[in-house]
């Protein structure tokens, strides 16, 4: 297999402040290549500002790894932007960009090496282009693209861009103004009593006939399955140059290692999926990859 | 203040005579979609062929009104050439503008048709300025629909920011999640409004009726279960009941519609240039029963703002069409969120 880096997506849940700052010390120890750190998901969240960020990121780069911030995905108050406008025009460190405006921002800051996020709906190798064209050198495919649509969006552009796919984790599906674990407990998003702190994998929501369904993560809604794409790295070596591994609440330094065993040679995919299954928090599922409802699990060939 | 212009009534239609309808009643625009996956209604029975379109936009040039193609979705490599050929096609035609979401497109249409105009979709997802800005360096966009996520003191900072005009959703079914962002349809059924425009599509919908009420599923995934009397709705994914933490209840939305009409004199203080009709997949007895309120609306709300009330049968009437028979203020309304 071709040497894939591993990168480790932002923390998508509200944990509190020591719990962070341990697992990132952890992290620096592990045989991840890539952090994305920062608050994507919302603005609320305050247990690390962007100092903090920065400080944890230079922890990593001095462990050796590279630290990237990412932009909240949606940006809604004049606040938010402030904050994007720091994030954009910090030099130390690479940016992924999760919205337009910190596209517009970056360009403006004459950055040529930041990340097109998976939010920014690259579907297209026109798109695409244009994103490379205004600095991008490496992109998110969205969550919903499948691996053959990859390949073809990928014939033809330049080799140099990087293509991450979103490996491991329950899959980020949607955002809303709304909080979603605020309205559980009837409380309004501007009092929400920070109610997702502490909340390490999110809450679960099922059918009426109890079958896991969703994730509620405050305005961030994922999916209850854990996206897994272990048992399918044969056939993903030859499409993406990044796998993406999203924190979940425990066991995301093993699930590091059974990818990097398995990208060594050290483990088979079949055994790596197989070892993962009791370390996550939900069922397993790679639709997506194959062109299927999301939701599905099949089996690789 | 910029209520000396004009706000434009933008109403839905998924058909030729969901379109006349429109303009009949006082629509200044009117929306729609071809036939296929280019845009994100792609309903059976629904939208327009070419003939149907020449004749649509014919209809409403001679009355005055503007006709928008919605190309909304997102094209992919192996498909790509559908869009752009819609794209020809509608300039071809004599279209008043076309409603883009992906970026590559509109970069094709900017060079291949500079005469376009060009209008920002709600799925594109843009909810600042900086966001709509970079669409108007890059692609010369002149109007931006706005996601309903923001407040109104957000929305007045966006219009305050950017030259692009604004058009935000006035009226309609709502979509909880930020447009453009939304993959649980894709998670559900494989079918997103992103790739195939359509959410929850209506082939993987399936009513029963069981000994514990009637159940609608979709894609085999339980989304309600409706007790006897209860009238079942549409199983849209996000306006189902689910369990959390052992309680039922509509974890995501209640089956309601938006309905912004008591906000429109604030909505015209702070410069929106347009408002929006949802509903392309509704009947043409809608268009006409939503158009007329919104008309009268509209036209009091130009002629003396200060005296401007959502009169109780403008309310009544827009609850008659109303998705579960209410209605919300959504973003607008902070407690909502």
């Amino acid at each position: 297999m071709n040497p894939m880096k591993l990168s480790l997506g932002p923390l998508l849940y509200y944990w509190p402040r020591q719990s962070v700052l341990d697992f990132y010390a952890d992290i620096a120890d592990s045989t991840i290549d890539i952090v994305h750190l920062g608050e994507t998901v919302c603005s609320r969240r305050h247990e690390l500002r962007l100092d903090d960020w920065l400080e944890v990121a230079a922890m990593l780069a001095d462990a050796g790894k590279e630290a990237v911030l990412s932009t909240q995905s949606l940006i809604e108050s004049e606040s938010d932007l402030k904050t994007l406008r720091r994030l954009c025009t910090q030099a130390r460190f690479r940016v992924e960009a999760n919205d337009m405006g910190a596209v517009r921002l970056l360009a403006e800051a004459g950055r040529h090496d930041w990340i097109a996020g998976p939010t920014l709906n690259i579907f297209n190798p026109h798109t695409l282009d244009l994103m490379v064209q205004s600095g991008a050198t490496r992109w998110v495919v969205p969550p919903e693209m499948s691996g053959a649509q990859l390949d073809e969006l990928r014939c033809g552009l330049p080799s140099t861009l990087e293509a991450e796919v979103f490996a491991y984790g329950r899959l980020p599906l949607a955002h809303s103004a709304r909080c979603f674990t605020a309205r559980h407990y009837n409380l309004q998003k501007d009092a929400c009593e920070f109610r997702c702190l502490g909340i390490s994998d999110g809450l679960s929501l099922s059918t009426r006939e109890g079958e896991p369904f969703l994730t509620l993560n405050g305005v961030q809604t994922q999916s209850a399955r854990v996206h897994n794409l272990l048992a399918d790295l044969p056939a993903l070596a030859n499409s993406a140059e990044v796998l993406r591994i999203s924190p979940q609440g425990n066991h995301t330094r093993e699930i590091v290692e059974l990818f990097r065993a398995t990208l060594d040679g050290r483990q088979t995919p079949k055994a790596a999926f197989a070892a993962s299954l009791p370390l996550m928090p939900d069922a397993p599922c790679n639709g997506f990859w194959h062109g299927k409802p999301g939701v599905d699990q099949l089996v690789s060939a | 203040m910029n209520s000396s212009q004009q706000i434009e009534l933008v109403c839905p239609a998924g058909s030729l005579p969901a379109l006349k309808t429109a303009i009949d009643h006082g629509a200044n625009c009117v929306y729609l979609g071809f036939k296929d996956a280019t845009n994100a209604r792609n309903f059976t029975g629904l939208n327009f062929d070419p003939k149907q379109m020449r004749d649509g936009i014919a209809y409403a040039h001679q009355r005055g009104g503007k006709v928008l193609l919605a190309l909304n979705t997102y094209p992919q490599a192996g498909n790509w050439s559908s869009w752009t050929t819609a794209v020809d096609r509608a300039a071809e035609m004599g279209i008043d503008a076309v409603i883009l979401a992906d970026p590559g497109l509109m970069a094709y249409a900017a060079k291949t048709h500079p005469q376009l105009r060009l209008h920002l979709s709600v799925q594109g997802s843009a909810t600042s300025y900086e966001a709509i800005n970079f669409y108007h360096e890059r692609f010369g966009i002149q109007r931006a629909v706005l996601p309903r996520v923001l407040s109104m003191p957000q929305v007045e900072q966006v219009i305050a920011n950017t030259t692009v005009e604004i058009e935000v959703f006035g009226f309609g079914g709502l979509c909880v999640m930020v447009e453009g962002r939304c993959a649980l349809s894709a998670y559900a059924t494989g079918e997103s409004p992103n790739c195939n425009g359509a959410c929850s599509p209506g082939k993987h919908v399936r009513w029963e009726q069981t000994p514990k009420g009637m159940e609608t599923r979709l894609n085999g995934i339980l989304i309600d279960r409706f007790a006897d009397g209860e009238r079942a709705g549409y199983p849209t994914l996000c306006k189902g009941r689910f369990e959390v933490n052992d309680e039922t209840y509509y974890a995501i939305e209640e089956p309601t519609s938006l309905n912004t009409l008591e906000l429109l004199p604030e909505l015209a203080r702070i410069g929106v240039r347009a408002i929006k009709i949802e509903g392309r997949q509704r009947s043409p007895a809608y268009v006409a029963q939503v158009t007329k309120v919104w008309r009268a609306a509209l036209d009091q709300v130009m002629r003396a703002p200060q005296d401007f009330k959502a009169l109780p049968a403008w309310m009544a009437e827009l609850n008659k069409v109303s998705e579960g028979q209410s209605h919300t203020l959504g973003a607008y309304y902070r407690p909502w969120k």
